[in-house]
């Protein structure tokens, strides 16, 4: 069996009675990119500069291919890590900021030259070799950053917010470059965001952490699709919650029950639960139709058009209120304040939560 | 009321500070330099006398080289000091900052004879060391360059500190990580990285303490007992011991001169604006 190339095992840390890390295991596969997805202050810069050697561990270990390096200086791990600030040393050059791990590494003067050109190359900025950084865009700034890191072939790059200083078209335009980047390079990257757009349009697999902990890991349309719980349901787009009595199971799918109205919902079959349980369930999975099509009957409370889709709050005595994201271009039902209306959803787009 | 222009009402402001200087400052330098070339007769004569006499040669060498020291004394103590504070210091960092200002509330003369009293031949340090049997006769700690120097030394370290310090809070701490998260060793990334973006602070420390010692009086007057002669105090004794004011009045000029001239080369190399008015 191979070893992941980077392994955290009950990774803690505190500050004073705090815990930035609680108990985090993690295994990062070769080439995978890997994303941390948190709201601010859930610990992703804790336990990215945990892995990249800066910050100690009060408990836990990191390994790499399988050797434990929570011992090591970061200069020794040969990770390559971007900040989120950029920091582009303000007394070197571009080339002489690319160069820098090189000459670190004692690599020959023609090397250098030429991998540092190669590098510029990577990331378009071939022209501004001999620029200062003060003398650089933030979106210039950002790309030598990344160029430098990736100048010594690291095994691993570790990237925290790299975009977070950048407006929202630069942004998407280097979310595809970095995208490609990664394609092309087949390092892995580990990167550190609380955008939860950027996670999902970029990675393989997503990390979700929350108060030091993580609260649920995988490929983002599972993630998106199957929320273990009402934080991840909601920090990944927009969620309903609905509360129900479980009854039964019918199939694949975990039978519930609402006012004597019943739906089909999708559950982990490591667990059945039991009783009230919270179900997550997307605002456009639900239908809107006239009185009586529908499962449930209620009316709307409140619309908002955004052009492609309109949002519709529909209130029902049971459930409370109900998102529903629903198609401007539905000529059968233009939807109208106070109007009547019916909802319903396809069985298994409703999600068991975990209680808590 | 009338309309004043904005530029005239900003001049109007500093006319009395302009007066006060141009009355009891440049009003009295330009006399020196007038007394320079008329007393006791008119013409260069000062001039000649001053630069064909050995005993003015040799205090101006010895001004230059005490300031030199000083300055790079100065420097690497501060330096050090700077840097703690800056980077390690935790909760104490108020406590530090106000050790290194702490000197300021007390008068320079003060504090000289305080370096008496631990440098004399009976003082503090000799009779320490003597009792505890490390020497035997009194060491001369004063009124020699050393014990001038150990003087300006303290009485000059805020002045190198404080620019440094300025200098060094605006970096931030993430340079040295990313450097170290690219492969280079702490020591290493401390010399490439660190260190360089540190010298404008160096060179402002180092220019204003260089500047500050050559005209210096109180301290080496005190500690150097008439025996250290600085240019400051060379003048002071052409003045009132020989009552030759021409040639104190020349002696002056040069220091001047000399100052202005340390200033320029420094300009080419420091931004004197923040050196002297701004703290960034
Ligand atoms: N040096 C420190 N001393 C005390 N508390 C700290 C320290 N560093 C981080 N913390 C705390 O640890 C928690 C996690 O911090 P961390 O920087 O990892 O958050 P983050 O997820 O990166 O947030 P953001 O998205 O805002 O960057 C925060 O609550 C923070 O206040
Ligand atoms: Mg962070």
């Amino acid at each position: 069996m191979t070893h992941p190339i980077i392994s955290i095992r009950h990774a803690v840390k505190t500050y004073g009675k705090f815990r930035a890390l609680d108990a985090v295991a993690l295994d990062i596969h070769e080439g995978e990119f890997l994303t941390l997805l948190g709201p601010s202050g859930s610990g992703k810069t804790t336990l990215l500069s945990a892995i990249a050697g800066f910050t100690a561990l009060d408990d836990g270990s990191v390994h790499a291919r399988g050797h434990d390096i929570s011992g090591l200086p970061p200069e020794k791990r040969d990770f390559a890590m971007v900040f989120q600030g950029y920091a582009l040393f303000p007394t070197m050059s571009v080339a002489q900021n690319v160069g820098y791990p090189l000459r670190v590494r004692k690599w020959s003067k023609d090397r250098i030259a030429q991998r540092v050109h190669e590098c510029l190359a990577l990331v378009q900025m071939e022209k501004f070799a001999d620029r200062m950084p003060h003398q650089l865009s933030g979106g210039q700034q950002q790309r030598i950053a990344l160029a430098r890191a990736l100048s010594f072939k690291p095994d691993v790059l570790l990237l925290d917010e790299p975009l977070s200083a950048l407006d929202k078209k630069l942004r998407s335009d280097l979310q595809w470059e970095l995208k490609s980047l990664h394609k092309k390079l087949g390092v892995t990257f580990v990167y550190v965001t609380h955008d939860q757009e950027e996670a999902l349009s970029m990675s393989d697999r997503i990390v979700i952490l929350k108060d030091g902990k993580i609260q649920q890991e995988g490929a983002p349309d599972d993630l998106y699709n199957l929320p273990k719980n009402q934080f991840v349901a909601n920090f990944l787009g927009k969620s309903n919650v609905v509360n129900a009595h479980v009854i039964g199971t019918q199939g694949e799918h975990l039978l519930a029950e609402v006012e004597g109205r019943q739906f089909c919902a999708t559950y982990d079959h490591a667990n059945s639960p039991t009783g009230q349980v919270n179900f997550a369930l997307r605002p456009e999975r639900i239908r809107l139709g006239p009185p009586g099509q529908e499962t449930f009957d209620g009316h709307i409370a409140q619309i908002s058009y955004l052009g492609e889709r309109c949002q519709v709050l529909v209130r029902h005595d049971a459930l409370g209120e109900i998102l529903v994201s629903h198609p401007t271009w539905d000529a059968a039902l233009q939807p109208a304040p106070q109007m009547p209306v019916s909802f319903g959803w396809d069985a298994g787009a409703c999600v068991a939560l975990d209680a808590s | 009321m009338p309309h004043i222009p904005e530029k005239l009402r900003y001049w109007m402001l500093i006319i009395p500070a302009l007066a006060v200087m141009i009355i009891f400052y440049i009003f009295p330098v330009l006399n020196i330099w007038g007394i320079s070339i008329t007393e006791p007769s008119v013409g260069i004569e000062n001039y000649e006398r001053m630069f064909a006499s050995n005993a003015v040669k040799v205090s101006f060498v010895l001004t230059f080289r005490i300031a030199a020291i000083t300055t790079v004394a100065c420097l690497i103590l501060g330096y050090v000091v700077a840097y703690t504070i800056s980077n390690l210091a935790g909760r104490v960092r108020p406590l530090m900052l106000g050790l290194v200002l702490l000197p300021f509330w007390v008068s320079v003369l003060i504090r000289s004879f305080a370096w008496i009293v631990l440098l004399g031949r009976s003082g503090l340090v000799n009779d320490g060391l003597m009792a505890t049997g490390i020497i035997s006769q009194p060491l001369r700690l004063m009124h020699n360059e050393l014990g001038v120097l150990i003087a300006m030394v303290h009485v000059m370290l805020p002045f190198a500190v404080l620019p440094m310090l300025t200098n060094m809070r605006g970096i931030s701490g993430s340079y040295i990580q990313a450097a170290r998260g690219l492969g280079a060793s702490e020591w290493r990334a401390f010399r490439e990285v660190y260190f360089p973006q540190t010298l404008p602070g160096v060179m402002s420390g180092g220019l204003l303490v260089f500047v500050l010692s050559l005209g210096f009086y109180v301290t080496p007057a005190l500690l150097g007992g008439g025996r250290v002669m600085m240019i400051s105090e060379y003048i002071t004794y052409q003045i009132q011991e020989f009552l030759n004011w021409g040639l104190g009045a020349a002696l002056s000029v040069v220091l001047l001169m000399a100052t202005a001239v340390v200033l320029l080369i420094a300009s080419r190399f420091v931004n004197l604006k923040t050196t002297f008015l701004e703290r960034r």
